[in-house]
């Protein structure tokens, strides 16, 4: 373990960490644009010059390995002067068009510039002119003037997902970021550029235009999108309500996880939100009886569902829980079944398509919380519940989410037996063609509302904060169901996600001694 | 006058044959090395006072030392036959006069670092050189020569000059984009396809037959004290006979533009010289006493680099000449670099204004500035051989600049 000093305070760091990095940890940043921790290391920007003592000239700290001995500077006179040079000349060909460019407010270029940079400009002569707006696939829009060519994006599809897709043409500064012929930057993890990408030369598609970001609240999150669970930051636009239509979550950004996903996410999980916003979300409960629907109030429907409930033997009524319920919803669910005396509590509906599952991150189980529902004891027979309802032997079904129209299950059989149920209760965000023939139907709060915690395929249980409030009158499904125990006579305390957090912890060896505290921000495994 | 040792058979007709060059001595070299250790090779090359021809001016023997000892899988030796040095035109005469010259010291050289595989990267443009070259090796193969424990590939460039600079010639070999490549790794630790690397000039190797033949003080004293040997200059520009001229590195340039090639043409007045191609710092015209080795010039704030001497007669306009300058180097600059990427075209547009007539009174000195700022800032010696000379043409003759810019 090498030990150096860096600006006179010593440290000993792993052999083989750069400058860079050792100078992070004593909370020093060497700015830089081309190094990024997760790719190679390209050396292209010059501007994480340091002085070493032993040096006549500024060293790139990227491709530096911290020494036994070396005496590191990052803030000398000489490297002060050399990143003014370099931010100089990052931006004598730069358009200066941040007033209509989406990066502005978290681009590298202005905090950089404010930091380091500080020079008169002296360029009065044309500027080298690139191609703007080019669209390189669905999610990224390129505009070659504002980039300042680190290959970070070249490197990342070189060596993260292997695709190829961009490469920079041209020489000189007629250097240009683009495809190869015949590419599209299709791969399933596009958007990962935009955000690795430290100016505004490539944007998200179905971000651009919509908020400037300093209107933007962040909250810690997991992905829904799958068994991975990546862990996300939920970025939402709440105080200028007029702009994008109303639309609430912006957009989601990767969050660093060392064991999870590290800096990545999927485009299938960063554009998979559309859902929260959407016109087909259930705002308010509802009662069906024939064509007629009555909106309900909460202290109406939840008497209304205790009184269904109470009107069948506890074999009539099943259950189907679904993988992708926070934790904390389906120890409420399973409560819920033990207070009615019921066994028929399923989970597993198997989807209409196979899941595409890879290398990197993206699991073929495209459910949060598979391992959470399996370890929570609701693994039932779903199949036989569906064909109990279709035979009469099975009266009651409460559907958690789940499309059972659109699943693997032929339509049909499907479709009888849920018309067949004299109580057919949904509870979910979004009306389906299960919610239209529901009898009862429950506005669920999407997982940017609420706070839980989901298991993941490894066993990670992590936990995810509330970015917003519910939509409507939409509850979280463990409040839900909590308040139809209390109504069915049920002692539950539990009124906030840590308190069914606290009580199935406390009864599921697995999850034994787990706190929100002590599961933290980086996951807590469950025990085997 | 030095005895012509690598031009010595340029006059013959059929010089470039296997027939002419076994005839005058060729291939004989290779029994002697043959006989000797590797590291007595290395060490003999050490001795000789031989230092790279292709730009740099390195300790030849030095380099080779450099591969890993005990190093086991596959070593490459590459040759750079890019010369695209500006001013620059010898390599071209060795690969068609006297190619077997080239693969006799490749295969001495092969020797002496453990290579199997040598590659000879040739100029795009250089079409002529090239089949000359494919001929010979096709020839040294059916002697025998090649074929027996080294192998020679020949590859094409595309025709860029930033394919010259070391790495970027491995990458470019490698079948990537030209990019140089960052250093360390150095290319005698991990090279071309990951391997160690030797990178020699056309000319530095075709001198190592001649080291093996007639031994390393014999060369030594042929130059001066840091470098041995003779070197073949590439004379262009307004002298009366352009071309190019083998002799000691001990000459001066004064004896090279005037003994050598004549004199100034049209009998005008020398204004300034470059030096060793155009990455070479200008020299003006009460400069050129210098010897034309490696220290010499650096002495004198310049660089020997390839030895391409282009001579300016009073009719050259040096604000012209730097536009000349700045176009090339801003057209080839791979683009890697922030500094070089962006200067090379901002000095360019800077310089053209100026000698367009349409210059501001703080372009020269923000030529200047941007100049210095950036030097030793890169990856590759490209932007210091950029910038170097841009300096070297504002601060001696100021004067011509400051002519052409409007008063306020
Ligand atoms: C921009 C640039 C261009 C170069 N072009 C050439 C070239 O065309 N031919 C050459 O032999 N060396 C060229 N060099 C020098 C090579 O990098 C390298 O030093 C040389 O080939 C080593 O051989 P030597 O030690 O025998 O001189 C160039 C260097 C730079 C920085
Ligand atoms: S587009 Fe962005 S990530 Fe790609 S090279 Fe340009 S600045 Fe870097
Ligand atoms: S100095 Fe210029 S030519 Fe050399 S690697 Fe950098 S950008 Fe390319």
């Amino acid at each position: 373990m090498p030990r150096l000093t860096i600006d006179g305070k010593p440290i000993e760091v792993p052999a083989g960490t750069n400058i860079i990095e050792a100078a992070r940890l004593l909370g020093i940043e060497v700015p830089h644009y081309c190094y990024h921790p997760g790719l190679s290391i390209a050396g292209q920007c010059r501007l994480c010059m340091v002085d070493l003592d032993n040096a006549p000239r500024p060293t790139i700290a990227c491709n530096t390995q911290a020494a036994d001995g070396m005496v590191v500077m990052t803030d000398t006179e000489r490297v002060r002067e050399t990143r003014r040079s370099i931010m100089e000349f990052h931006l004598i060909n730069h358009p200066l068009d941040c007033p209509v460019c989406d990066q502005a407010g978290e681009c590298w270029l202005q905090i950089y510039y404010m930091k380091h940079g500080l020079y008169d400009p002296r360029m009065v002569d044309d500027k080298v002119h690139k191609p703007k707006a080019v669209p390189l696939g669905p999610h990224v829009m390129l505009d070659a003037e504002r980039c300042i060519l680190c290959s970070r994006c070249v490197r990342f599809c070189d060596e993260i997902t292997g695709t190829g897709e961009l490469g920079i043409f041209h020489r000189g500064d007629h250097s240009e970021i683009g495809l190869f012929p015949g590419a599209d930057l299709t791969n399933k993890y596009s958007g990962n550029v935009v955000d690795i990408c430290p100016v505004g030369a490539l944007t998200d598609r179905d971000f651009r235009f919509q908020v400037r970001v300093w209107y933007l609240d962040t909250a810690r999150s997991i992905c829904q999108g799958c068994a991975r669970g990546c862990n996300i930051e939920v970025h939402t636009s709440r105080r200028r309500p007029h702009h994008a239509q109303g639309r609430r979550v912006a957009r989601l950004k990767p969050r660093y996880h060392a064991e999870v996903n590290r800096w990545w996410i999927c485009d299938e999980g960063r554009y998979g939100f559309a859902f929260v916003d959407d016109a087909s979300r259930l705002t308010f409960p509802v009662r069906r009886e024939g064509q007629a629907v009555h909106e309900l109030l909460w202290d109406e429907a939840i008497p209304a569902v205790a009184d269904a409930l109470r009107r069948h033997q506890p074999d009539e009524i099943a259950l189907l829980a679904s993988p992708k319920m926070a934790n904390e919803d389906l120890w409420a669910v399973r409560a819920l079944a033990e207070r009615l005396g019921t066994a028929r509590v399923a989970f597993r509906v198997p989807p209409a398509a196979g899941g595409d599952q890879d290398d990197l991150l993206i699991r073929a189980d495209k459910n949060p919380n598979t391992r959470g529902a399996e370890l929570l004891g609701l693994d039932g027979d779903a199949a036989a519940i569906m064909a109990d309802l279709r035979a009469g032997a099975i009266k009651c079904l409460w559907i958690f989410g789940h499309d059972v129209l659109h699943a693997a299950w032929p339509p049909a059989e499907a479709f009888e037996a849920l018309t067949r149920a004299q109580t057919l209760i949904f509870s979910g965000t979004n009306a389906s063609s299960v919610s239209a023939l529901a009898h009862l139907v429950l506005p669920a709060a999407a997982w940017v509302e609420r706070e839980g915690t989901v298991t993941n395929f490894e066993g990670r249980v992590q936990r995810f904060r509330r970015a917003l409030d519910p939509l409507g009158a939409a509850l979280p499904e463990h409040e839900l169901i909590g308040r139809v125990l209390a109504t069915l006579g049920a002692p539950v305390s539990a009124t906030r996600a840590e308190h069914w957090f606290r009580a199935l912890a406390a009864a599921v060896p697995a999850f034994a001694g787990m706190t929100y505290a002590s599961i933290g921000d980086t996951g807590q495994m469950v025990s085997p | 006058m030095t005895e012509k040792i690598l031009t010595r058979n340029f006059g013959r007709a059929d010089s470039h044959t296997l027939a002419v060059y076994r005839e005058t001595g060729g291939y004989k070299a290779l029994d002697k090395a043959a006989a000797m250790q590797p590291a007595a090779i290395v060490e003999e090359v050490k001795k000789s006072n031989l230092r790279g021809l292709g730009g740099a001016g390195f300790p030849t023997g030095m380099k080779w030392s450099f591969i890993p000892r005990g190093h086991t899988g596959p070593v490459y030796l590459v040759v750079n036959a890019d010369e695209g040095e500006p001013g620059t035109f010898k390599d071209r005469y060795l690969l068609e006069r006297d190619p077997h010259a080239l693969i006799e010291g490749m295969i001495i050289t092969a020797r002496a670092i453990r290579s199997a595989l040598g590659f000879v990267y040739i100029r795009g443009e250089y079409v002529e050189p090239w089949r000359r070259f494919s001929t010979a090796v096709r020839e040294a193969y059916e002697a025998g020569y090649l074929g027996r424990g080294f192998d020679i590939v020949v590859h094409r460039g595309a025709g860029a000059y930033i394919c010259g600079e070391e790495t970027g010639l491995i990458s470019s070999l490698e079948g990537l984009k030209g990019w140089p490549k960052l250093k360390p790794p150095f290319p005698a630790i991990k090279g071309a396809f990951g391997a160690p690397t030797i990178v020699n000039n056309v000319e530095t190797l075709a001198h190592v037959p001649h080291i093996v033949n007639r031994g390393a003080e014999w060369f030594a004293s042929l130059g001066t004290k840091t470098q041995g040997g003779t070197r073949i200059y590439s004379v262009s520009g307004r002298v009366k006979r352009p071309g190019i001229y083998e002799t000691s590195v001990g000459i001066t340039l004064r004896q090279l533009i005037y003994d050598e090639a004549g004199g100034v043409a049209g009998n005008g007045r020398l204004k300034a010289v470059v030096p060793g191609g155009s990455s070479a710092a200008l020299l003006s015209a009460d400069e050129i006493d210098v010897t034309m080795d490696v220290d010499g010039l650096k002495n004198v704030d310049s660089m020997i680099g390839s030895a391409g001497v282009i001579v300016f007669d009073e009719t050259v306009s040096i604000p012209d000449a730097l536009v000349v300058v700045a176009r090339f180097y801003a057209h080839e600059s791979c683009g890697q670099c922030t500094p070089c990427r962006e200067s090379t075209g901002w000095i360019y547009k800077m310089a053209r204004r100026i000698a367009e007539g349409h210059g501001r009174k703080e372009d020269l000195d923000t030529i200047l500035d941007v100049a210095k700022r950036g030097a030793g800032t890169t990856i590759c010696a490209f932007y210091d051989g950029a910038v170097g000379p841009y300096i070297s043409y504002i601060e001696k003759f100021r004067g011509e600049f400051e002519a052409l810019i409007p008063r306020a």
